[in-house]
């Protein structure tokens, strides 16, 4: 596969390791065993186990028929809305802990900006009877509550990051200065294909699974397994990175990704990385950053708490740059807007991190015959404070005024 | 000879790191040109970076203020110019990879020439990217460099890195971020000695969590000396740095 690591963990230009020398033993034995380790027939054979049996998969690959008709085309929905703690993130954490106990680790450490992959982490740290520490930037502790009283009911520690804009990437700081205190004992467990080799590789491996079942179940469905797009968004990347790793190669079939724009790329509250970013070093990786020209790390904005990252893993920022990735910047209001239509027209609730992917479709021509996959990467009980707040307003505004202001302050 | 290189071949060495910037571009210049009379043989000065992932609270935070200053790479050359006038006390530059990418590595290169910067400390500039990288072009602009061992580098890297230091080996003294204060416990010291007894070609310098007179004396002991940081930018914020370093050497 061309979109694949070298050996010294680079996609292209961008990825490999620029950790400081704390965390190099911990990196370089990461770096030496993974591959081994989730090779080995014992650790794939657990692992398909509990993907199946804990997790729930495989996940449905669902025809939205109210959806294709109002857009055209064939439109599926891969149903990582479904597993087991709500997205795609369980399939990251189960096998990262398993990992994490080959390597005979006592205390698993994790970011989480939604609350998703924090849950997901307690939950599997919880199966294992490991101890677990969740960083979460101040505001996203506030805005993804539930998740909160998830991860704290499920056994893990949640303590919040107050530095910076208090968000993902804080946390992220936090966990990779906790892993640096805690050398011993400690595995951190990253949520997205981010941070340094190996975890982009690691992660999108383990988020695989999405695409290879999306492989089997097309074929089955439509006697092929090939769709002609794919949708996903791309908060650090992995549900996209899962969606899309099976057609990497596969040119026939359209990769198209969503980022968090928050209220507008021109406006200084975004979070879409592809068009505001440019060539850096963010957590250990390099990659696509939004940073100001003196190399700042711009703290960056999105309604949605998933998106709100100001970098984006390297394999997608090597996809940007060799044109296999086309990404779209969708608005807050872009978002919510797709997330109240896929609730009306097929009663599912998506997160709010899913509902930028289903905001491309509006921005496509679709051919009648053409089939789309969309990545549903998590459900909305999260989001539930945010979708209600922007009912409240609906009411009492019209709602071209709304597209045009944004007086909707969450 | 280099400045630097002849400093360190010297014995009970007192090393500061500041933030540059903090908490006043104005005190910075100040702290720079007065520092050399109380005694500190060279200087880290660090450019502040948003995101710092291997320091603590108060580099953090004096971070924070020195960028909301207005410090960037451009002005810390300016600062530097300023301070070449007064003093050519040596000035070893601390900061982090991706500003040095921003700038432009053979940019940054000269003007580190035109200021009299010697040595550099960059953090998350591993080894291996070194050797792959940034070697060729720091040698051909004469910069020194200094890497980072901790507790939990193997002997055989660090032979790797003794190799490839040209400025000074600097001995993390525990495994954490900067800014640890307490006391040295005996880990650390187990740590101390095993370096010590390693008899290195080169240089070495012990930092991190070095705090007060004792932990700077037993730190000389095992090394050419040591480095303050968190503890001297918090004296600085309570512009307290003068009485502080006398208590050092007293
Ligand atoms: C439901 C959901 N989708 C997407 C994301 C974004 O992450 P990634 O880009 O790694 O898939 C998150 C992150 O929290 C999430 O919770």
């Amino acid at each position: 596969m061309s979109y694949t690591i070298d050996e010294n963990g680079y996609y292209g230009s961008y990825g490999g390791a620029y950790i400081p020398e704390m965390l190099y033993r911990n990196i370089s034995q990461l770096q030496d065993n993974y591959l081994k380790i989730i090779n080995s027939d014992a650790f794939q054979k657990e692992y398909k186990q509990l993907l199946a049996d804990y997790a729930g998969r495989p996940s449905p690959l669902y025809h939205a028929r109210r959806l294709s008709d109002k857009y055209g085309g064939k439109i599926y929905l891969k149903r990582e809305d479904l597993n087991h703690t709500g997205s795609h993130k369980i399939n990251n954490t189960i096998g990262q802990i398993l990992v994490a106990k080959h390597m005979n680790k006592k205390r698993i450490i994790a970011e989480t900006g939604a609350g998703q992959h924090g849950v997901a982490t307690a939950t599997v740290s919880a199966l294992m009877g490991l101890e677990c520490v969740v960083y979460m930037g101040a505001l996203d502790v506030k805005r993804q509550a539930p998740n909160v009283a998830r991860m704290k009911m499920l056994g893990a520690k949640v303590i919040t990051a107050h530095s910076g804009s208090q968000t993902l990437k804080d946390a992220t700081n936090e966990a990779i200065r906790d892993w640096i205190n805690n050398p011993e004992d400690t595995y951190y467990l990253i949520g997205s294909v981010v941070g340094p080799h190996p975890y982009p590789d690691m992660v999108a491996r383990f988020q695989s699974i999405i695409s290879e079942e999306m492989q089997q179940q097309l074929m089955e469905k439509e006697g092929a397994p090939d769709p002609d797009r794919i949708l996903a968004c791309i908060g650090g990347g992995s549900n996209a990175a899962g969606a899309f790793y099976h057609y990497l190669d596969n040119k026939k079939v359209q990769l198209l990704a969503a980022e968090g724009a928050g209220k507008g790329i021109t406006s200084g509250e975004s979070a879409a990385t592809s068009i505001l970013g440019s060539d850096g070093i963010i957590h250990g990786s390099k990659t696509l950053l939004m940073q100001t020209s003196d190399g700042q790390i711009t703290e960056p904005y999105s309604l949605s708490a998933g998106l709100d990252y100001p970098g984006i893993g390297p394999l997608h920022a090597h996809l940007i740059k060799e044109k296999r990735l086309h990404v779209y910047p969708i608005t807050d209001i872009e978002a919510l807007e797709a997330a109240m239509e896929l609730t009306t027209l097929e009663g599912i609730i998506p997160a709010l991190e899913s509902a930028h992917a289903l905001a491309i479709l509006p921005k496509l021509e679709i051919r009648k015959d053409e089939i789309l996959v969309i990545n549903l990467s998590g459900r909305g009980e999260k989001d539930m404070d945010a979708y209600q707040k922007y009912f409240t307003y609906l009411k009492k505004h019209p709602k071209d005024e709304l597209e045009k202001s944004f007086l909707f302050v969450p | 000879m280099k400045k630097i290189t002849q400093i360190l071949e010297g014995k009970n060495l007192l090393s500061i790191f500041l933030t540059a910037g903090f908490p006043t571009v104005e005190r910075t210049i100040e702290i720079l040109t007065e520092i050399e009379d109380y005694g500190v043989d060279f200087v880290e000065l660090g450019m502040p970076f948003s995101d710092p992932l291997a320091d603590g609270e108060t580099i953090q935070q004096s971070s924070a203020v020195a960028i909301r200053n207005g410090m960037t790479l451009a002005t810390y050359f300016e600062v530097m110019k300023i301070v070449r006038k007064k003093t050519d006390l040596p000035v070893v530059y601390m900061g982090y990879l991706n500003q040095i990418l921003q700038f432009g590595v053979e940019q940054f290169c000269r003007k580190c020439n035109e200021v009299n910067i010697e040595c550099l400390i960059i953090p998350d500039l591993p080894l291996e990217v070194y050797e792959r990288e940034f070697k060729t072009i720091f040698e051909k602009h004469e910069l020194l460099i200094s890497f980072l061992v901790t507790p939990t580098t193997s002997d055989e890297r660090i032979l790797k890195i003794e190799e490839l230091t040209t400025g000074f080996m600097y001995v993390v003294s525990s495994s954490s971020i900067t800014g640890r204060r307490g006391k040295i416990t005996k880990k650390q010291r187990a740590h101390y000695e095993k370096i010590k007894a390693m008899k290195l070609n080169k240089p070495t310098m012990i930092g991190f969590g070095i705090h007060d007179k004792k932990s700077y004396e037993l730190a000389c002991q095992y090394a050419n000396g040591a480095i303050i940081g968190s503890e001297f930018i918090r004296y600085v914020a309570k512009e307290n740095a003068a009485y502080f370093l006398t208590t050092l050497k007293a």
